[in-house]
């Protein structure tokens, strides 16, 4: 007889250190993702008191976008210009595009609805999220298009890998290949970045204040709606980042990408506690280590369902997350 | 005739549509019945409001019985059965977004339980064969009591998180589905990917229903009791509770309601109701598998439930027929092609018939038919082969289409283009103002027939997606109490 939690155990012994460490290191790359994803999340909430539905599709788009870059200079055998500004300009490409979808989608289906019940702009977050899904269905035909198709992954005749699949160096005998230390690394210079953003600048602190007390700062000055626009802004280039990130590292993309992924970002922000820019990274990092743990040691297809725990679990015993501030509900 | 004396409300300046604070609801609302009640428009909607509930029940039941005796067994099915499945399955989502307030984003996952539920209990799976008058009730108690858990555990979680804990809640059900297939009595207990084949037709007492008028009729009086019972359900002491907490979770707490109760009954109740619904509908599609229960149902009750108005029942059944019927005439398998080119463009010409005045109204419609020959014209003029692609599906329409509509062959990635295109110029018209308005509205309204032949017609299964999530989006806006909903009125 076969107990599930002794096929664990076994698979853990089987993978031994190393395989700790590469199921370690895969966390580590994939959380850096998610945490650029639920730093958009994380700044709309704490602004807006909104759940933006619609963030895991901009993502998705993102990587399209970067996607669209790399099909038309890439040139399908071999890269037509040099490999550095090429990939500078998929994450100008997918995240500047990313950025203009978050605004347009805000002016569009949030701010109409500013003053209206909470339920409102919800529905009509869902409602984004399923127009820019499935007209990427429709535009795509459904089809996964492949980034390593474009040579910067590797070569498909010989099999040999691209300079982004080299390793850069190695730990305890694992190669850490050249591509995720590029995510991991952009991902922290956008992060800080963004705490720069919000901490040392004017619109920073226009920001701040907004999520504060919007009607406050409209009286002290602060053009709240544009405010609003560009924290729309800077959390969708964030997600189109991402998106171009997470296209370079695993080197798909398809339509649903967008749906589960925010899902999971949602949880890191909830997880760090919802409106704090340090949790949202905490946060990643916690449930892509959690996933590839759970997809390494039980099975690929129970990543989903672990992350569902980890919320369930935060939620019972502390709703408002690692760093997130104890709210009191006031009339 | 002098009208009399309406009072005036404090605000009543305001447009039409924003939250009145201050002003009772009756009062609220005057501006809009006094514009209401002009017209047939008016005369319909006070012989609607002035008619007994139990009159309209019936004579919807009077109408929809007719249906059988002139429609063909694939229309019944597709039109008439599928209508009063989703408004069986839409009317519980009302109880918990419409009556209560919560936003459950799992409620799929409730009718996959009673899907399942049935397929285990009477199919040839376990080779069980359990009569449905056993069945049916065992099984819609069991979903109530998953309902309980999920309230239970996030009875503490307001608007957002709760649906995102219920929205990961239908994702790990689907995925549990999909992948786990644990040996229960020799067998995998849910089929895995291939889902449970062979499900039993509902027999009650020994009687087997197995026509579609058959299944029709049960399910008629099926929706007709639970929307009765739902009626009752509505206008007593917990119906008016269930008002009370989802206008203000918070001063429903300080009125000594008891809210985590509340919440949770709401829970039982919408998934005892997915629970039957999902009974029947693994009775009738003879298997059940984890594909149906995805997000694009999900999105298609929530269409329904907020296009008829969240909180009336009859709100819900106009959302069903309405969803309905339009899904199927976009469904790929209908036997009528033409009939959605049809909706559709009555559809753009009835939303463009909005503007005034009606001058406006014919110059627009004049200038984009003269616009269209014009750009037909320059096409063809610059290469044949951006006007002689295919038609899908033209009948009757097809010469029409074919000198107006620009449909080119052989040019990859026109497609893509032009969806962006049209959505982009959407965008810029909606920001024009007066004249330029107008102007940018003649090529807008040609590209979306453009975008309509070459991309949308083609695959119309998509594009009853995309509909839905736009119709989510400017009902939001429009008129967030849906068709038959009432208003919220914000009560300082």
């Amino acid at each position: 007889m076969h107990l599930p939690l002794l096929n664990i155990i076994d698979t853990v012994r089987q993978l031994g250190w190393g395989g700790a460490f590469e199921l370690l290191r895969n966390g580590i790359v994939l959380g850096s993702v998610y945490a650029l994803i639920a730093l958009g999340y994380t700044m709309v909430y704490g602004i807006l008191k909104l759940l933006n539905f619609a963030h895991g599709d901009i993502y998705m788009v993102g990587a399209f976008l970067g996607y669209g870059v790399l099909s038309i200079l890439g040139g399908p055998l071999a890269p037509t210009i040099a490999m550095v500004p090429l990939i500078l300009l998929m994450f100008l490409g997918g995240m500047l595009g990313s950025g203009v979808l978050g605004v347009v989608v805000e002016r569009f289906a949030y701010r109409p609805l500013r003053n209206a019940p909470r339920i409102a702009p919800l529905i009509s977050a869902l409602g984004v999220s399923f127009f820019l899904a499935n007209s990427a269905l429709l535009l795509t035909h459904g089809e996964r298009f492949n980034y390593a198709m474009y040579q910067l992954g590797g070569d498909p005749n010989t099999g040999l890998p691209g300079p982004l699949n080299q390793p850069a160096f190695s730990v305890a005998g694992r190669p850490v290949t050249v591509v995720q230390v590029l995510v991991v690394s952009t991902s922290i210079a956008l992060m800080i970045a963004l705490t720069l953003l919000v901490s040392r600048t004017r619109l920073g602190k226009a920001m701040r204040a907004t999520s504060y007390d919007r009607e406050a700062a409209s009286m002290m000055g602060i053009d709240t709606d544009r405010v609003i626009a560009s924290t729309f802004f800077i959390g969708s280039v964030l997600a189109g980042a991402a998106g171009v990130m997470f296209g370079l590292y695993i080197g798909e993309t398809y339509y649903l990408m967008g749906f589960l992924a925010g899902l999971k970002a949602f949880t890191a922000a909830v997880v760090g506690g919802i409106g704090s820019i340090p949790g949202a990274m905490v946060g990643g990092l916690l449930i892509g280590v959690t996933e590839a743990y759970a997809a390494g040691y039980v099975g690929g297809q129970w990543s989903d369902v672990a992350v569902f725990g980890i919320l369930i679990l935060f939620m019972l015993l502390r709703p408002s997350g690692l760093f997130g501030a104890k709210t009191i509900q006031k009339v | 005739m002098s009208e009399p004396e309406r009072p005036a409300a404090p605000n009543a300046s305001d447009a039409a549509g924003r939250p009145k604070i201050g002003v009772d609801e009756w009062v609220a609302s005057a501006e809009e019945r006094h514009e209401r009640s002009r017209g047939l428009g008016g005369l319909v909607s006070r012989g609607w409001e002035g008619s007994p509930a139990e009159a309209k029940l019936i004579v919807f039941v009077a109408l929809a019985s007719t249906l059988p005796f002139w429609m063909n067994e694939g229309e019944l099915f597709s039109y008439g059965l599928y209508t009063l499945l989703y408004a069986l399955l839409a009317l519980g989502l009302n109880i918990v977004v419409g009556f209560a307030g919560l936003l459950d984003l799992g409620y799929v996952a409730f009718y996959g339980f009673g899907a399942y539920g049935y397929a285990l209990f009477s199919s040839n799976h376990y080779g069980l064969h359990w009569q449905a008058e056993a069945s049916i009730p065992l099984i819609v108690l069991g979903t109530a009591a998953v309902g309980l858990i999920l309230g239970l555990a996030s009875r503490r979680l307001l608007g957002d998180y709760l649906a995102i804990v219920t929205l990961f809640f239908a994702q790990a059900f689907v995925a549990f589905v999909n992948n786990s297939n644990p040996k229960v009595a020799g067998e995998g207990l849910t089929g895995g990917p291939n889902g449970i084949p062979g499900v039993d037709p509902l027999n009650f007492f020994g009687f087997k229903l197995h026509s579609t008028k058959q299944y029709y009729f049960f399910l008629l009086i099926v929706f007709s009791l639970a929307a009765v019972g739902l009626y009752f359900l509505n206008n007593s002491r917990t119906g008016r509770a269930w008002r009370a907490l989802r206008e203000d979770p918070l001063a429903a707490e300080a009125m000594s309601i008891p809210v985590n109760r509340l919440k949770i009954l709401a829970f039982m109740f919408g998934a005892g109701t997915a629970g039957l619904t999902g009974t029947i509908f693994a009775a009738i599609q003879t298997g059940v598998v984890a594909g149906n229960f995805d997000v694009a149902l999900l999105i298609t009750i929530y269409a329904i439930v907020i296009l008829g108005g969240l909180g009336s029942i009859a709100g819900v059944l106009f959302g069903a027929i309405v969803i309905n019927v339009s899904t199927q005439f976009l469904a790929p398998s209908n036997d009528h092609p033409e009939l959605k080119r049809w909706l559709f463009y009555g559809a753009i010409l009835l939303i463009a018939a909005k503007i005034r005045p009606w001058s406006r109204t014919a110059a627009v419609f004049v200038g984009t038919a003269a616009f269209g020959f014009v750009v037909h014209a320059i096409a063809s003029g610059i290469s044949s082969d951006w006007t002689n692609g295919t038609v899908v599906d033209a009948g009757s329409a097809a010469s029409a289409i074919r000198n107006w509509v620009i449909v080119p062959s052989g040019h990859t990635g026109f497609q893509t283009w032009a969806y962006i295109v049209l959505v982009a110029a959407i965008v810029v018209t909606s920001q024009l103002k007066g004249w330029w308005r107008m102007a940018a509205l003649i090529p807008t309204l040609y590209w979306v027939a453009v975008v309509w032949e070459n991309v949308l017609v083609q695959q119309s299964a998509v594009t009853a997606l995309i509909l839905f999530g736009v119709l989510l989006i400017a009902l939001m806006q429009a008129r967030p109490q849906g068709l038959l909903g009432t208003a919220r009125v914000e009560i300082v």
